[in-house]
């Protein structure tokens, strides 16, 4: 029986603000034993904006992807870290299956799609094809120091029906992934609100007010770190979080991280080898944190 | 909320043209609220998204495709997740967009369409997008200064940053797709609505 390889697809981010993601991506796929091939010469899914222009031109920057991913062969599906390609993929291969829009689609690219392969998530390939169970078994460093507030980002999930994976109000797999590598998960409940997005640059207020939430909730919730799986996320709660501190006057100093990131030093890989020195605001203090023994019910 | 005359402006054809466009059936909302509820975007927005659903069904094509909301809107999927009538709100958000774009009423929030466009055109150019080149075309475009110098010493030492694009071989192709798209549907989709007006 030949091996289950998926065709990887990057994004552009993990080239620049997002490389510690990607690097302990792959690193983790590799330990975990999930195989993966990138797609070759594979290009930008158009992220938000192609789709606030046209829904074929998005589905074409996206689906000349999913064209070179069914040229690589027997491919398993598609796989991405990113929850904004992820989208972008997911729906275009969900229209896709519609002759006419498809049709149109195909006009626009040299090489036209013919098979549609499926879609996932790397959180989701992880979840579903190891699992917290088997990942519990490898753990070499519990991160026990750890009260995590894990947030999913609002596009991950929704909407469900393209999305399907995991639930789209109250998403639990990164949070057993947390658990699994000894992590404390704090009740987050603002698990899929948006952070602000992309209008870090063009109106930086907004991310301000949204991000600034998120990180006083977490705080809230008691929380010394925050683990998310997206880079945009990543970049407006962890680069950002000077910002949000002098519009909001506040002094968070949560370190954000990515789940592949802390699934990586569970399994015992260096600090360096999963990127944790290209984060902004440092993590060593909550990872070296004591270890809260658990209060019993003393009344 | 204001008065709206509608035997003067409801515009029957423009009721058509969303319904066609997205698939949806703008009557079956019942204006419960449950969309502005869980939309992030409220306090940014000059129509609450619910109000913009019930403008849509009253035909009001000049209002809805001027507001500032539709380039707000980040296509979280909270409006369409939650929405009791399966209506995909957000998918109606994103053809309003398409629609002011085309129609020439894109003129609000023009940083923002700045900036996607930005990305656009760097994507269209090399295949990937160039996180410095769209950041400096944009700075361009709208000549407001970078608002995020303060970000560059942190990026930079990591190595985040990258100078010069990372081109790929099919970058022709990805232009092509762009080329199509015009040639099939009009260079003013892809462009500021400002020039094709
Ligand atoms: S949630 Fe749906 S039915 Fe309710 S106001 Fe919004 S669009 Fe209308
Ligand atoms: S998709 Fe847009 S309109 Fe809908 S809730 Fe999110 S920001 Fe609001």
């Amino acid at each position: 029986m030949p091996a289950k390889v998926y065709a990887y697809y990057p994004g552009c981010s993990g080239l620049g603000s997002s490389k510690e993601y990607e690097q302990s991506t792959r690193a983790v796929l590799k330990a975990l034993g999930l195989e993966v091939q990138e797609i070759p010469d594979w290009s930008c899914c158009g992220s938000t904006p192609a789709h606030t222009v046209d829904h074929r031109l998005s589905s074409a920057l996206a689906g000349r992807n999913l064209a070179q991913a069914e040229r690589m062969g027997d491919m398993a599906g598609v796989i991405t870290p990113c929850p904004s390609c992820l989208t972008n993929l997911k729906n275009a291969a969900h229209h896709l299956h519609e002759p006419a829009f498809r049709a149109e689609v195909n006009k626009l690219l040299d090489r036209p799609i013919n098979t549609v392969l499926p879609v996932k998530s790397v959180l989701q390939a992880i979840y579903e094809d190891v699992g917290p169970a088997a990942i519990k078994a490898r753990v070499v460093r519990p991160l026990s120091s750890l009260k995590l507030a894990p947030y999913y980002g609002c596009i991950m999930n929704r909407p469900p029906h393209i999305m399907q994976f995991d639930h789209h109000e109250h998403p639990v797999a990164m949070d057993e992934l947390m658990e699994a590598i000894g992590a404390n998960v704090v009740q987050f409940p603002l698990k899929v609100e948006c952070c602000g997005a992309s209008y870090g640059v063009a109106r930086n207020d907004i991310v301000m007010k949204l991000s600034g939430k998120l990180l006083d909730t977490a705080a809230d919730r008691g929380a010394n770190a925050m683990v998310t799986a997206c880079p945009l996320c990543q970049m407006n709660l962890d680069l950002r979080q000077g910002q949000i501190n002098s519009a909001n006057r506040t002094r968070h100093r949560t370190p954000v991280f990515y789940f592949t990131q802390l699934l990586g030093l569970a399994l015992g890989m260096s600090e360096k080898e999963v990127g944790l020195d290209m984060l902004s605001v440092d993590p060593a203090p909550a990872l070296t944190a004591p270890v809260a023994v658990p209060a019993e019910a003393t009344a | 909320m204001n008065t709206v005359n509608l035997t003067q402006s409801y515009d029957a054809e423009f009721v058509h043209e969303v319904e066609a466009a997205t698939g949806q059936v703008l009557a079956t909302c019942y204006q419960c609220g449950n969309c502005t509820a869980g939309c992030p975007y409220t306090f940014v927005y000059d129509i609450p998204v619910s109000q913009v659903m019930r403008l849509l069904q009253a035909g009001q094509k000049e209002t809805v495709l001027s507001c500032n909301s539709i380039w707000l809107c980040a296509s979280c999927q909270s409006c369409t997740t939650r929405c009791p009538n399966n209506i995909e709100v957000a998918q109606i958000m994103d053809t309003l967009r398409h629609m002011a774009r085309r129609k020439g009423f894109a003129k609000a929030q023009r940083p923002v369409r700045t900036f996607w466009d930005s990305f656009l055109a760097s994507v269209r150019k090399h295949g990937r997008v160039f996180e410095m080149g769209t950041v400096a075309e944009y700075v361009m475009k709208t000549g407001r200064f970078w608002s995020d110098v303060d970000l560059g010493p942190k990026i930079l030492p990591k190595g985040k940053l990258h100078f010069r694009p990372h081109d790929i071989q099919g970058k022709d192709e990805v232009a092509r797709i762009f080329e199509r798209f015009e040639k099939e549907f009009g260079p003013q989709s892809t462009q500021e609505a400002s020039h094709a007006r």
